[in-house]
């Protein structure tokens, strides 16, 4: 076993997925830090962090850009960065698209048009694959500013994480609805290309529509149309960066079935397009109870056993073996599943344990618990 | 605790991801049909996890029967914009969804997935169902999206109503948004986990839900909650027991103890952040490898009193 410092010794993209409630955020934040703490300028970009985490990151202010998060905050939690830096910052991911729209206008009346447009003003969050590609954007963005040793992105939250590797290619076809443009506009060599009875088509649009949703409609995808070219260069590059050899993808998941399986199909999908898989997370294991393995029976007699040599009362022993019970049965599900994962992984995917903790992660000093657990296997610094 | 969803129509249950939501939606679902009300879960992300937790297999787009009264259906999104052309059109509505060019219009369109997947969840809780010789359901629980894609998708029709402005798809919106809107017809139950970031989005919810359909959630349910085995001062009697302890198994015992006790205490603090207008239903944590009906239908006893 090893730590995350060799999965990421020569990374300088790292984007952590899995599928939502698993602990990517923390996993992410926690191992910048780490990364930071060996003397790297990291800078990690998160999506929705829990209130308090950013807060005691100082993270509340959000201006869409990195912010430099005061390395006492660390220090004071037994984590020097010494030399290293640790940049964070949370995307705001309609800001981020506007943005994105700005930049690849042609000239300022495009631009305003578009911002102005009552079916892009209203329905953008809508645009399937929006807030995933303006996720990988940003990274972009902030890989061609250069100056950072790491990025790390923590993927958006979504039920299914592949919605994320998707992104691109559904909103690439979304500019390039060039079919519709052309239906939208009505008109010459378009009826062509679509074919027989198009005229006929847009008549009955109209008809189940309406004809001020079409004429907004038509005019969103018009505009869109002259941000084709700049969009489909950027998708392209975006693509490359999630390919290039310094960018390793993380899957972080919880030891339950479900999102172990989606982890495994995410995986697939990674080999599949060509990307790397450096490692994978799992989280919240209970192992504490182990100590029973292959004595069950022992459950059995565990009340008195811990009446007898704790001292406890009889109901308080039973609560206990009650406890102790529970935990071991979760232990043993969570042993069965991660033995699913690592099988399925194949022994060229380093795994890594981090057991339950006691509380939620939502502090330094938390972040740092979890840093020791990432990081306890890896050489040292 | 009155929120009386037996007495609703449309139930849309939502919450963070991973919080159990279609658990959720499906022992509802358990606890309805046991009253006899004709009652079908409704999946608008695709998957098909309540047939699933039944061992039925249910293709998208159909309604499958689990149970007594109890209904499945994974939304399909093509077959919903069928449904809706034809009954607007007939035979010209065929037509069109026979075309290839509408179809890139229709999945072009921004939000025309989310307007369709609702609108065919309203059209099952419909007296006249759209899809003939079709029955309609006393109750339809809606196992939604996550959070924002829910909320987003509870605001796409008096979206699109505002955008059309006049016709069709505008009175659609319109019909649509009113139904979500009355609380006589339409419950939002949001569900969480008493944890941090769920208990957050929960309360971002109800705000979302204030602005988006001008309705408060009408139950808040906290999935996956531990027992509270040990008063503070067992949880003092077990920590010095710990440390006196040589036997492993106990030792094992005893930590495990601590460590589940002090679990459930920070979980008490996440509900207590909940409130309580209305106050929050709690459902034990599972301590089982998979969830089976005979497992949902426990939940589905706890659940009860929403109805």
């Amino acid at each position: 076993m090893s730590g995350v410092a060799d999965w990421l010794a020569d990374t300088r993209v790292c984007v952590v997925g899995g599928s939502g409630g698993v602990g990517k955020t923390t996993t992410s934040a926690a191992l910048a830090a780490g990364m930071a703490a060996r003397g790297l300028k990291v800078a990690v970009v998160t999506i929705d962090p829990a209130q308090r985490l950013a807060t005691a990151l100082g993270l509340d202010e959000l201006d869409n850009e990195p912010q430099r998060i005061a390395s006492e905050r660390f220090a004071a939690a037994g984590l020097p960065l010494g030399e290293g830096e640790l940049w964070a910052m949370t995307l705001d991911p309609k800001r981020t698209f506007d943005e994105l729209i700005a930049r690849l206008s042609p000239d300022d009346d495009t631009r305003e048009r578009i911002l102005a447009n009552r079916v892009y003003r209203e329905l953008s969050d809508a645009i399937a694959g929006s807030q995933e590609f303006t996720a990988v954007a940003k990274l972009h963005e902030l890989a061609q500013d250069g100056g950072w040793d790491l990025l790390v992105l923590d993927t958006p939250p979504s039920r299914n994480a592949l919605d994320f590797l998707d992104a691109p290619d559904r909103l690439r076809a979304f500019f390039e609805g060039r079919a519709l443009q052309t239906l939208l506009r009505g008109g010459g060599a378009g009826l062509r290309l679509l074919g027989r009875g198009t005229g006929l088509v847009l008549g009955l649009l109209r008809r189940v529509t309406g004809a001020e949703l079409l004429s907004d409609l038509s005019d969103f995808f018009r505009l869109l149309g002259g941000l084709l070219g700049g969009f489909r260069e950027r998708a392209q590059q975006v693509e490359e960066l999630l390919r290039a050899p310094g960018t390793t993808f993380l899957l972080v998941t919880s030891p339950e079935r479900e999102p172990i399986d989606e982890a495994l199909f995410f995986q697939r999908r990674l080999r599949s397009a060509g990307m790397t898989l450096g490692g994978a997370v799992v989280n919240r294991m209970h192992v504490d109870a182990d100590a029973l393995a292959g004595e069950d029976d022992a459950l059995l007699d565990l009340p008195a056993r811990i009446e007898q040599a704790a001292g406890l009362s009889p109901a308080l022993a039973k609560q206990v073996a009650a406890a102790y019970a529970d935990e071991h049965r979760l232990a043993r599900r969570d042993a069965a599943n991660m033995a699913h994962l690592r099988e399925r992984l194949g022994g060229r995917v380093p795994l890594l344990q981090v057991p339950l903790l006691e509380d939620d992660v939502h502090d330094v000093a938390g972040l740092v618990r979890l840093y020791v657990h990432l990081f306890a296997a890896s050489e040292a610094p | 605790m009155a929120a009386a969803l037996a007495d609703k129509r449309l139930v849309f249950v939502t919450g963070k991801g991973g919080v159990g939501k279609s658990t959720v939606a499906t022992a509802l679902g358990i606890a309805a049909a046991r009253r006899g009300l004709r009652t079908i879960v409704a999946e608008l992300s695709g998957q098909a996890r309540a047939a699933q937790a039944f061992g039925i297999a249910a293709p998208s787009g159909e309604e499958v029967r689990l149970a007594e009264d109890l209904h499945a259906l994974s939304v399909d999104m093509e077959q919903a914009m069928e449904e809706y052309l034809h009954e607007r059109a007939g035979r010209v509505g065929d037509l069109l969804a026979a075309s290839r060019a509408f179809h890139t219009f229709a999945h072009a369109t921004p939000g025309m997935r989310e307007l369709l997947t609702i609108g065919k969840a309203w059209e099952l809780a419909q007296d006249r169902r759209r899809v003939s010789g079709a029955q309609p359901y006393d109750l339809v629980l809606v196992d939604a999206p996550a959070t924002g894609h829910a909320l987003g998708a509870l605001r796409t029709p008096a979206t699109f109503a505002e955008i059309a402005r006049v016709g069709p798809i505008a009175h659609q919106g319109r019909t649509i948004d009113a139904t979500l809107r009355d609380p006589a017809q339409t419950a939002v139950v949001a569900v969480a986990l008493p944890e941090e970031m769920p208990v957050t989005e929960t309360l971002a919810l109800r705000r979302g839900l204030r602005e988006a359909i001008g309705q408060e959630p009408a139950a808040v349910v906290v999935n996956a909650c531990l027992p509270e085995r040990l008063g503070p001062r067992q949880a003092k009697t077990v920590a010095e027991a710990l440390s006196a302890a040589s036997d492993r198994v106990v030792h094992a015992a005893l930590r495990a103890a601590l460590s589940q006790q002090a679990r459930a205490d920070a979980q008490r603090e996440q509900v207590a952040r909940l409130g309580d207008a209305p106050a929050p239903l709690e459902l034990p944590y599972v301590f089982a490898e998979a969830l089976r009906p005979a497992e949902l239908g426990e939940l589905a006893d706890r659940l009860e009193v929403l109805l």
